[in-house]
């Protein structure tokens, strides 16, 4: 079933819907996918004008990597697939995408979740953020570490 | 072996990489940290809060505590913002 598992790390955009047929395409044990889209957020009080991703080439697909087989062994999903942007991403636009597939909505809304705290808090990503006043690093939350923790046995 | 620096830690030392032979003495990753440190202002600057510095060797996480021998590739820089 690891086969049926796909890291992507890429500077182009995707397609949401694309990525959910390619996971269920051929099969019909499917009976839930669930996605987690994180999209650059502007305006507000972050007033974040662009974000600038960062990454460690060779770590972050290994590492997304290892939470996706350990994923797997945990719950009875049919199919992973996570891809996340490097780059200068503008507000609006994707950052990354979690999808998990399973026979039921349990398995594949706790993997995704699962998947997400563990790449907030150990996938070697680092955002820059640019604003009208300038650009800085963003500084990471202990709560993502909190997040993180919470799935270890 | 090879260093490698990322996000502000690479801003900061103002290098992406380099290769070092740190001294025998030098034997964990807080060892080489402040050794590290030892060499230069910019040093001196990117792990002024070492507790703040995260470490991989080799493509995986390790603690300050590890043991750097044998290793081909370390990895410093600050608390990941992925997501």
């Amino acid at each position: 079933m690891t086969d049926n598992v796909s890291i992507r790390i890429q500077t182009a955009d995707f397609d949401v819907n694309s990525e959910i047929a390619s996971l269920t395409a051929s099969r019909t044990d499917i009976g839930a996918v669930v996605t987690f889209s994180g999209i650059c957020r502007g305006g507000g009080s972050d007033a974040t004008t662009a974000l600038t991703l960062e990454h460690y080439p060779g770590m972050a697909e290994a590492e997304i990597g290892r939470h996706a087989a350990e994923a797997m062994t945990r719950w009875p999903l049919t199919g992973v697939t996570v891809i996340h942007r490097t780059g200068r991403i503008l507000p609006g636009e994707n950052i990354m995408v979690v999808l998990t597939a399973s026979a039921h909505r349990q398995a594949a809304f706790q993997a995704a979740e699962f998947l997400m705290d563990y790449l907030k808090a150990h996938a070697p990503f680092w955002k820059r953020e640019e604003t009208a006043g300038g650009s800085d690093w963003v500084a990471a939350k202990t709560d993502d570490d909190d997040a993180a923790a919470r799935w270890d046995k | 072996m090879k260093l490698m620096y990322f996000a502000w830690v690479r801003e900061r030392i103002g290098k992406a990489e380099e290769v070092i032979e740190p001294p025998a003495t030098v034997s964990t990753v807080g060892d080489l940290i402040a050794w590290l440190s030892s060499r230069g202002e910019e040093y001196a600057h990117a792990f002024e809060t070492p507790k703040v510095i995260r470490a991989a060797i080799d493509h995986t996480h390790v603690q300050p505590g590890t043991a750097i021998a044998g290793a081909r590739e370390i990895a410093f820089f600050p608390p990941m913002t992925g997501g």
